[in-house]
């Protein structure tokens, strides 16, 4: 997604507290899976299949969210998949924007050949689409969660490095930037010391921007079956067995995917509104 | 002018070298032994040797590069391994399909998001534009992946008004002699075929189409609401043309050079996203051929299709390049 084209700068702090609160859940519930899960993701209890949600006849109580085709939790199966889904927002999103991040900093700054080799390889790594280069990755380096996760960074750091670049270059006109060389800063300590921290609210909003990807990517994967193993529980996985039962128990698919939009919508908007908040020029 | 297209020829063809380095590498780190693979057991060292050989997996890295780049230039993507057939002949049958599917999706999303951005400006700083702005804010963040599901569940599973899966139902006589369905069933006037055809795709279509037709409207609404502002537009509404007069026939033309770049480029990601949504609805286009091959680990299979795709996208951003300097007449002369 463009730079350019994210929703409008007003500042509305209404969407900052939903989102965030939406992500706070979300991060606790995959913190606290373990504990709070009514059940065992991986129970199966073939005498209560396909049971239905609570607000309709013949639900059971201990199965708030009913149960799938193999008699399994969903609500337990939801929380145990967010822990995957963190889990990979984090780990793949951090690694993902400091790579990235490092080498839009380089090019932005020192220009010349370095700017030349790093520009060049993003225009490569651009050409390939993404979900394809995902699947080829991990055809490559074998399915798992680590396979995802190194999977997300090799493709998306271009995402990071060309909008920190950009943003680097601008900055590196300002007059606060040529301020600094005549008071006798080095070039290392000027791009760390002055413009890294003028770079940084960018940063910030394409990190959560891209967290969010990062968990759509896992859903794709498990949805194709490459990523964790078939028994984890992942949103991808009950959305890939939800569309088989799709019309015996749609419950199965609609949960899931419930979670997983919210949770995409709460990153973006939360990245956007976050920086309006921080960013001087947009305040 | 000249000079520029000549450098972006070279820049693509560095570019291109770089994909076919990379996809060459990456298919090489697989792990297991291809040749044990394909000989199965029972195979003893000197069949193994023998079809190292034939394979040329015994020379040197730089040299079986070379071998295999002669080879893609004259067309011979080698043979798929699951399903015994030439590999372009497979990936060009398929092709079609996806082209269509992308382009149809293209035509969803120039027209929803066409249709936003006029009646964001016609009722602009309204509550109607705020509805839309908060209705392209959830569209754009939310992948076409989950659109089609959401489409599925919608229009197949609770309103029952559409079949889920596949390009064409498989009981019809199809008289098509290329694989451009689409194309073609019009072009013979048989509308009943065209009619079914548009029946299967307008879901998968829609689903890629919704978050570009966001990012149509987003940027035209703001280069329209720029242009409404502008003396000329003032001298037509003066004349007495109505909103839609002026927007139509005076804004339209200067508001919309922005908004065809940024559809050009992000044209790139809807192809990408393709492979996902192909797999949601059973169609059968490239990316569910990319998906079996993943799943069959069959690599020249893979090969090939990730370097027809990057192909498009290096055309796709070949034609965006002509494209701005067509509409931007400063570069012509450059």
């Amino acid at each position: 997604m463009d730079e350019a084209l994210r929703t409008s700068p007003r500042a509305t702090p209404w969407r900052l507290w939903l989102s965030g609160g939406w992500l706070t859940l979300f991060f606790g519930v995959a913190l606290l899976a373990p504990w709070i899960a009514p059940h065992d993701p991986l129970y199966q209890d073939l005498f209560l299949q396909r049971l239905p949600p609570f607000w309709i006849d013949g639900a059971e109580t201990g199965h708030p969210l009913g149960t799938d085709s193999l008699g399994r939790d969903v609500a337990s199966r939801l929380m145990h998949g967010a822990s995957v889904a963190a889990t990979v927002a984090l780990i793949a999103g951090l690694a993902t924007c400091l790579l990235g991040s490092v080498l839009g900093l380089l090019a932005g700054f020192y220009r010349g050949w370095v700017d030349q080799v790093i520009s060049r390889i993003v225009d490569i790594w651009m050409s390939f689409p993404p979900v394809l280069f995902a699947i080829l990755l991990v055809a490559v380096i074998g399915t798992g969660l680590t396979s995802v996760i190194v999977a997300i960074i090799v493709i998306d750091w271009t995402r990071f490095t060309r909008v920190v670049r950009a943003e680097t270059m601008a900055q590196a006109r300002m007059d606060y930037t040529e301020a600094a060389h005549v008071a006798g800063m080095s070039r290392f300590a000027t791009l760390m010391r002055e413009i890294l921290p003028n770079v940084a609210p960018v940063i910030l909003s394409v990190l959560t921007l891209q967290m969010g990807i990062a968990i759509v990517v896992e859903a794709i994967l498990s949805f194709v079956n490459l990523s964790v193993s078939t028994d984890d529980p992942t949103w991808g996985g009950m959305i890939a067995e939800g569309r088989v039962s799709i019309h015996q128990a749609w419950w199965v698919l609609i949960f899931p995917m419930i979670a997983l939009f919210l949770t995409v919508l709460s990153f973006t908007q939360f990245g956007d509104a976050l920086r309006n908040r921080f960013d001087p020029v947009l305040r | 002018m000249l000079k520029r297209l000549l450098l972006r020829l070279i820049s693509i063809a560095i570019t291109l070298l770089g994909v076919s380095i990379v996809v060459f590498v990456a298919v090489r780190l697989v792990p297991g032994n291809p040749v044990a693979m394909m000989l199965g057991p029972g195979a003893t060292a000197e069949d193994a040797a023998a079809l190292e050989a034939l394979l040329g997996l015994d020379k040197s890295i730089l040299v079986q590069y070379w071998i295999w780049l002669t080879n893609v230039v004259q067309g011979d993507f080698g043979t798929s391994i699951s399903l015994r057939q030439d590999v372009l002949t497979l990936v060009l049958g398929r092709l079609p399909a996806t082209l269509e599917l992308a382009f149809l999706a293209l035509v969803f999303a120039a027209l929803l998001g066409g249709m936003l951005a006029v009646t964001g400006t016609i009722r602009r700083g309204g509550w109607t534009e705020n509805g839309i702005d908060l209705w392209n804010g959830l569209t754009l963040s939310t992948p076409d992946f989950l659109w089609g599901l959401f489409l599925i569940l919608v229009f197949g599973v609770w309103l029952q008004i559409a079949g889920i899966s596949g390009r064409i139902s498989p009981q019809l006589d199809l008289p098509f002699t290329t694989q451009f369905y689409l194309i073609e069933s019009v072009l013979r006037l048989r509308f009943d075929l065209t009619a079914n055809l548009i029946g299967h795709m307008w879901m998968p279509a829609l689903a890629l189409a919704l978050p570009l037709s966001a990012m149509i409207g987003q940027l035209l609404k703001q280069s329209l609401k720029e242009t409404m502002h502008l003396d000329y537009v003032t001298l037509a509404r003066a004349k007495g043309f109505t909103e839609n007069q002026v927007i139509w026939r005076e804004a339209m033309r200067n508001a919309l050079a922005p908004t065809l770049t940024l559809t050009a480029v992000q044209f790139t990601h809807l192809i990408g996203g393709t492979v996902i949504v192909e797999r949601l609805f059973s169609y059968g286009g490239l990316g569910n051929l990319a998906i079996d091959a993943v799943i069959n680990r069959d690599l020249p299979l893979i090969q090939g299709i990730v370097l027809v795709f990057a192909v498009i996208f290096v055309l796709i951003n070949l034609a965006v390049d002509l494209l701005y300097a067509v509409l931007n007449p400063r570069l012509r002369h450059g």
